[in-house]
């Protein structure tokens, strides 16, 4: 009677380890190895993560759509592959979850102010840059005490994501004597910037206008860049022919104009001066 | 590639663990034994502040209650406890925060063990002319606490690991770190994870030991 049971209970736990096993692989083993191209064609649908808590970049909107110059570029890039707005599944994919989910398959690529960086580049491989962002400072309308990050040192309250690389260049390299604040998400920082509990919020400049411009009047960018941000589609690493692909439809984006229309139309109304579309292949230090 | 173990401050980050942990462990046995001691009392007003606070606080998700912390009374009330930087007022803000919390679950784990003295001792003892405090402090409580050890020390692991929570309005502790690690080692994710795991594990299992042992020393014989 014991032994029956145990073996029962142990047949019910493989039974659902297979089944927890069999979820986390959705695509099977032949389809993984397709390349981006291959796949979009013969599904006729792409799966693309997405940020989406993200104005102006990502973000999810009540009725379920979502908007944003990253949804923009993704949309563009997955008609020049052949698949229609209506066939693209959005996901969300969570920053610390990225290089996981396209390595797993759970994505066929990303477009969420996915930055290039060497570590990265071991996990995944990077079309693109289809957007050169900086780090910058948010403050107070009317707020003139800062200036860069200089001013920082003065004993500011300076806000970030925990984390963020954004909030460890702040505390690393420019304003050491700043007292960095941390929190969960930018949405704590910018109520903290606006009950005057602290001073400034910093990370790329996209998603600080993309926040600015959700409350217009109340906040403004200084306009110091302190970084480079090269963002990047993230797709499964040795897909030579999907990258090849994507750079190519990056690249009509940006010479179609569409590009600058998406940019001015996501991060215009902050104030923000849309940049110049980045080179193609080309990694700003 | 274990390199990148180096190149931060883990020890450092599980220190701030470790002390928001005591602190807050500390603090919520006092105030835990407080309402503890209020839910049990013969006054109704008590007896109802001890309740509704237990009932409300217990089922606030804890992160509810840290941000609330940060969000409403220093960002909004401007309380900073005294805190002169960022730095040691989101501290103390989150050991508020736990020992507001934490402290429902010791006072419930106190009241299970008041219950398991025998009504005849609390009446011996007011027979002998204690009042509700003595009986209380010097029959009651010695009794419960030795029979609460096991599930205090639960209370306990479960406050260690919740201490993760403290990141979210950025208290250095160590999944603050974890979180700047995923972001900075993204080709090493799996590992900078198990070290922490590891490190919790390291944290929590001696304490579950040595406590067992104290429970088992500590047991009243019936």
């Amino acid at each position: 009677m014991r032994f029956s049971r145990v073996l029962r209970t142990g047949a019910l736990v493989a039974a659902v380890g297979l089944t927890l096993a069999a979820c986390g692989q959705p695509n099977s083993e032949e389809d993984a190895n397709k390349s981006l191209v291959q796949r979009a064609e013969d599904n006729g649908a792409l799966t693309i993560g997405v940020k989406i808590d993200q104005p102006g970049l990502g973000l999810k909107k009540p009725n379920g759509s979502y908007e944003g110059f990253d949804v923009d570029v993704a949309k563009y890039v997955a008609k020049e592959l052949g698949v229609e707005e209506g066939d693209i599944e959005f996901v969300e994919t969570p920053s610390a979850q990225r290089e996981n989910m396209i390595q797993k398959g759970d994505v066929d690529m990303i477009v969420a102010t996915y930055s290039i960086t060497p570590e990265r580049d071991k996990a995944v491989d990077f079309a693109g840059p289809y957007f050169l962002a900086h780090q910058d400072l948010l403050v107070r309308e009317g707020d003139n005490s800062i200036q860069g990050a200089e001013d920082l040192n003065k004993n500011k309250k300076l806000c970030s994501v925990k984390g963020s690389t954004s909030a460890q260049n702040v505390r690393d390299d420019f304003a050491p004597n700043a007292q960095l604040q941390e929190y969960g998400g930018y949405s704590e920082c910018l109520t903290g910037v606006e009950n005057k509990a602290i001073d400034a919020m910093t990370t790329d400049d996209t998603i600080l206008a993309g926040y600015a411009a959700q409350q217009p009047g109340k906040f403004k960018l200084v306009g110091a860049e302190l970084s480079n941000e090269n963002y990047g589609i993230g797709l499964r690493q040795g897909d030579s022919e999907g990258k090849q692909a994507l750079d190519e439809a990056i690249q009509k984006m940006i010479d179609s104009g569409e590009w600058k229309k998406a940019a001015q139309k996501h991060f215009g109304p902050a104030g923000y001066e849309v940049p110049e579309p980045p080179t193609v292949g080309e990694v700003v230090e | 590639m274990f390199d990148f173990l180096t190149e931060y401050d883990i020890l450092g980050a599980f220190w701030v663990t470790v002390q928001l942990t005591v602190y807050s462990a500390i603090g919520s046995l006092i105030w835990g034994t407080i309402l503890a001691g209020m839910r049990v009392s013969p006054v109704p007003i008590m007896r109802a502040f001890g309740t509704a606070y237990v009932n409300i606080v217990r089922n606030i998700p804890l992160t509810l209650v840290i941000i609330a912390m940060s969000l409403g009374l220093y960002q909004t009330l401007n309380v900073a406890l005294g805190g002169g930087t960022i730095t040691t007022t989101n501290f103390r803000l989150a050991v508020l925060g736990f020992v507001l919390y934490t402290s429902t679950f010791v006072c419930e784990s106190l009241r299970s063990g008041i219950n398991t003295v025998s009504v005849g001792q609390a009446e011996a003892a007011r027979a002998l002319g204690l009042n509700f405090g003595q009986v209380l402090r010097m029959i009651v409580l010695p009794q419960a606490f030795r029979s609460v050890i096991g599930p205090l020390t639960s209370v306990l692991i479960a406050l260690t690991k919740n201490t993760t929570v403290a990141s979210t309005i950025g208290v250095a502790e160590a999944s603050l770190l974890m979180s700047e690690m995923i972001e900075n080692e993204s080709d090493v994710i799996g590992l900078v994870f198990m070290t922490f795991a590891m490190g919790f594990v390291i944290l929590t299992l001696p304490v579950g030991l040595l406590m067992g042992r104290v429970a088992k020393k500590a047991a009243v014989k019936r």
